[in-house]
């Protein structure tokens, strides 16, 4: 069913009774050319870009639980492609485009809103970098504008600019492209679009096995069976060491879990995404009014979605430093999701050491405003069997042979981002 | 909260101490091959079960130490020094019970 003002007159003339469902709910067939474990936002729109950009379609996707309630439902829906190396900011950069005509090409709205992002800057160092970040930003093609003080207020007038503050805030760089979505339509709508393609969105069936004949997988041992494959495409950040290490891959990834907030609905308050340079905070407002923020990781291996209070105490503590004005609300939802973080805080997107099998994980927390690149790049490598040129550095191998895609210049860290 | 139990200090809160990761990661020598360096610098276990792991208790006696925790319930099954071999151990041992 096509969704329109005229459906939804014509829906609201016969009393709603004609709303169909949005995807199917088959059960798996015996062998598929491709199958993608993992039914969150990558997985669904790899699916749906195989279908519709490689006629691929038979197609399934394979979710242990339900679709979109892995990390896709547990973000902070934040949008950006302020990157700062070239393979980042163009494989981002790529996901805005896509981003920017979501809604009309899945006739689904994501209520993708270009509010804009807006790092504050506390130091001269700071100004020099963003400085740096955002000239790559421009070199790229990416829109990035430098604010003052006196900008920064025209944008957030709420923060504390005070100058006797431990921090004073002296500037932002801002992209005006940047801004949020809502998380779950996009798992929805990309679940609708490819199921309309033929793709089998099969949920509650959870991946056990790898099934291989030397370097060759056959297919997948699962909950519901064995399918047969003659693609599989792994794409579950957060679990991947547990999927990899069904085919004895060790991979450069450990697993954390990172928390995120939402208050009590309030009226428009934040009107950007805002980022704490001088401690790891960043903030916006849903739709709903309700302020949604998070920081940083927990700090430890875990595979369990839920932080624990001293990281809970530290974020609220940056917020508040960046914000004072947010003290008297009151909290109502905390949640943890779990990252594959990376030695160097990039992606990992490409072929493997198994002939046809392949790789998206390793996000870290930055999978969401991915999720249209993501799944383009991932559906253009399985179908062309070798990387796109905008996901050729992000490699495994790139560890191995001096090639990190070390954003904050950090070293091997499973804390970057 | 995690509650760790520092073999020197006892049970004490979890943001007493900092993490130092997976414990198992073994240095190799100094002349093995850049796969084996990658491998000791990158590559990681990261099960999902019982995780052995380094914790220093930066904000008490600065000890680093070996904890077996498992990374789906948070439970920790024992902790230990990080190092059989302490040059002080003995005496501290002595002096302090």
């Amino acid at each position: 069913m096509h969704y329109s003002a005229l459906s939804l007159v014509k829906q609201a003339l016969t009393g709603n009774r004609g709303w169909t469902r949005a995807w199917r709910n088959p059960d798996p067939k015996k062998q598929y050319d491709v199958i993608i474990i993992g039914g969150g936002g990558h997985g669904l729109a790899t699916a749906y870009y195989l279908a519709k950009l490689h006629g691929i379609t038979n197609v399934a996707v394979l979710e242990k639980g339900y679709i979109g309630g892995g990390n896709t439902g547990r973000n902070t829906t934040i949008i950006r492609s302020n990157y700062m190396l070239n393979a980042n900011s163009q494989l981002y950069e790529h996901s805005m485009k896509l981003w920017e005509g979501l809604s009309q090409d899945l006739n689904y709205n994501v209520m993708f809103s270009q509010r804009g992002i807006l790092n504050l800057i506390h130091t001269d160092a700071q100004r020099d970098a963003f400085s740096r970040r955002g000239n790559a930003m421009l070199l790229n093609g990416v829109d990035a504008v430098m604010h003052d003080a006196e900008g920064v207020k025209k944008l957030m007038p709420h923060l504390d600019f005070t100058q006797n503050t431990r921090f004073p805030i002296q500037g932002g760089l801002a992209q005006p492209r940047g801004g949020t979505a809502r998380h779950d339509a996009v798992a929805w709508g990309y679940a609708r679009g490819a199921d309309q393609l033929g793709v089998d969105i099969i949920q509650k069936c959870e991946v056990t096995g790898i099934k291989r004949d030397g370097d060759k997988v056959l297919g997948v041992e699962t909950s519901r069976g064995f399918i047969g494959a003659g693609q599989v495409g792994v794409a579950v950040a957060g679990n991947s060491s547990k999927v990899f290490d069904m085919v004895g891959m060790k991979l450069p990834i450990e697993s954390h879990v990172l928390q995120a907030f939402v208050t009590e609905g309030i009226k428009p308050l934040v009107n950007t995404v805002c980022t704490f340079g001088a401690g790891h905070f960043y903030i916006s407002q849903s739709d709903k009014g309700g302020l949604v923020f998070g920081g940083d990781l927990d700090g430890y291996n875990t595979y369990a979605q839920r932080g624990n209070l001293p990281t809970f105490n530290h974020v609220v503590a940056g917020g508040l430093t960046m914000m004072p004005c947010l003290s008297r609300l009151r909290i109502l939802r905390q949640w943890g999701g779990v990252m594959d973080m990376s030695m160097d805080g990039s992606p990992i997107i490409g072929k493997t050491s198994i002939d046809n099998l392949y790789m998206n994980g390793g996000w870290c927390y930055g999978g969401f405003k991915a999720t249209p690149g993501s799944g383009w790049v991932f559906a253009d490598t399985i179908a062309n069997d070798k990387p796109h040129n905008l996901n050729k550095d992000f490699t495994l191998e790139r560890f191995r042979d001096g090639y990190p895609l070390d954003e904050n210049g950090a070293g091997a860290s499973p804390k970057a981002h | 909260m995690l509650r760790i139990e520092c073999p020197w200090c006892g049970v004490r809160n979890e943001d007493e101490f900092a993490y130092g990761g997976d414990a198992t990661v073994e240095r190799p020598a100094q002349d093995a091959s850049n796969e084996e360096w990658s491998r000791f610098v990158h590559t990681r276990n990261n099960p999902s079960g019982e995780h052995t792991e380094h914790w220093q208790h930066v904000n008490g006696c600065r000890a680093w130490i070996t904890v077996v925790r498992n990374t789906v319930t948070h439970k920790i099954s024992s902790t230990a020094p990080a190092s059989p071999i302490l040059p002080f151990a003995d005496n501290m041992i002595n002096q302090g019970t």
